[in-house]
């Protein structure tokens, strides 16, 4: 009868102990959430939006993000789309690398040369990612998918989103393909789905909390397929675009909010 | 007139259709590159995988018996006990190390049991892709079925659930011989945490 009493308060006492951990998560999200670090971001990548650079040394402010030459406002919400000068379709990332090419005269190589930053240093991709983000706030994600390249590039995503690959035979929907599942304690969005894919697409890039880095969609999908145990998916590729594209497009309609904070 | 909107519905048909998982694969052999120990050889499906992306992971009763009959005879059973130690077993359900382009080839890898599965009551922190293993051992005791069954099941989900999400840990040369074995352990042995 004891050892049951002592079991129960052991039960007890574990459950307490698992909800005393998800609010003081929760409360540690807020705070982030009420001042985030990424606002110090969008300022630097703001100067590096305006910065000359490259043999030509020109800044990107004549960069056309799907919006007209130099028009950020909204230029986020509505990618990835089709571009007639590339002829494909881009993602924010993908465009940026353009630009920094056929604008600042830099080769392709100086321009990739740091894709993903570290704790005290995001690259520069990272930060022009969250300043031009910051200027969609508000608007309703709609990318491109009247385009006959949109809609392929669409058609492309959520059929990788379902593609059994690499050495541990995992999908995006191997993870993401269920309601109400973790790994570990982390909640797997079912991002196939409308109602969960637009809070999370609407809150990219974003400031990660865990590892106080920014990161970008091109990461996530990076890696996503890391972890997959596959090989390591070009940057900017027509395979991680078309997955941004699915998901950006299934979240299509809700307001961006980002760039926020991730955990 | 009728023939003409037959024919370019035909025609439209391939541009508008969705990829097959053939066209997807070609895509991929162009987008990735190798990194580490993972090899572009990785982004070619084999059969089992080919069909579960295919059919959304529901294969018709009679291909996924196929399937899994394919995938038993992959499995390779080494000789006498198939029990372990539960201690190190422990620590491999800990591990999510592994195969992945900057995990350096050689070096021990882990089984991510905790990332899917609950199983000792002192991890809370374990992940619910895949059933509870809470106390998995208490009713089925440690005969050598049993044992043949966890060993085979964790050497090759797939011989027993063709499309299941569990990774083949032993056919992908993930975990060896000897780290199978103390998982079992882990899941059997009465003074394994996950039978308290």
């Amino acid at each position: 009868m004891k050892a049951l009493a002592f079991g129960a308060a052991l039960a007890l006492s574990c459950a307490a102990y698992g909800q005393d951990v998800a609010k003081e998560i929760q409360r540690y999200r807020q705070m982030v959430a009420e001042g985030s670090p990424a606002e110090l971001f969008e300022l630097e990548g703001e100067e590096l939006w305006k910065k000359p650079q490259g043999p030509k040394s020109v800044s990107l402010q004549r960069c056309d993000l799907g919006e007209g030459p130099g028009v950020l406002k909204a230029a986020y919400a509505h990618l990835p789309r089709y571009f007639k000068d590339a002829d494909r379709v881009m993602d924010l990332e993908a465009r940026l690398v353009h630009c920094m090419v056929t604008q600042q005269g830099r080769s392709r190589e100086d321009a990739i040369a740091r894709l993903f930053g570290t704790a005290d240093r995001p690259s520069e991709l990272e930060l022009l990612s969250i300043y031009i983000a910051g200027q969609s706030r508000g608007v309703r994600l709609e990318p491109g998918m009247s385009h006959p390249k949109e809609k392929a590039s669409y058609e492309l995503g959520r059929a990788l989103y379902f593609h059994r690959v690499g050495a541990w035979d995992f999908a995006c929907a191997s993870c993401h393909g269920d309601e109400g599942k973790r790994i570990r304690m982390q909640e797997l969005p079912v991002l196939y789905k409308p109602q969960y894919a637009r809070p999370v697409m609407a809150s990219w890039p974003a400031y990660r909390i865990s590892t106080s880095q920014v990161i970008t969609l091109q990461w996530r999908m990076n890696d996503c397929y890391r972890q997959m145990r596959t090989p390591e998916p070009d940057f900017g590729s027509e395979t991680t675009v078309a997955l941004i594209h699915f998901l950006n497009a299934t979240a299509h309609g809700a307001p961006y909010q980002g760039p926020g904070n991730k955990r | 007139m009728r023939r003409l909107a037959l024919l370019s519905a035909v025609l439209a048909f391939p541009a508008m259709a969705d990829p097959t998982p053939a066209d997807v694969q070609g895509i991929m052999q162009r987008d990735f590159h190798p990194r580490g120990q993972a090899t572009m050889d990785r982004v070619v499906q084999d059969g089992l995988q080919r069909v579960c992306t295919e059919t959304r992971d529901r294969p018709p009763a009679d291909v996924a018996k196929a399937l899994e009959a394919d995938q038993l005879k992959t499995i390779v059973y080494p000789e006498g006990s198939l029990m372990g130690d539960w201690k190190r077993g422990e620590a491999i359900a800990q591990s999510g190390r592994g195969l992945t382009w900057n995990d350096k080839p050689g070096d021990p890898a882990g089984g991510s049991c905790y990332n899917c599965h609950e199983l000792s009551p002192k991890e809370l922190s374990h992940g619910t892709i895949g059933p509870s293993l809470r106390g998995f051992g208490k009713t089925r005791g440690t005969g050598p079925e049993v044992q043949r069954y966890v060993y085979g099941k964790i050497y090759n989900a797939k011989a027993y659930n063709a499309c299941s999400q569990m990774p083949r840990l032993g056919a992908s040369g993930t975990l060896t011989a000897a780290q199978i074995k103390d998982l079992v352990a882990l899941l059997l042995d009465p003074a394994s945490p996950v039978n308290e």
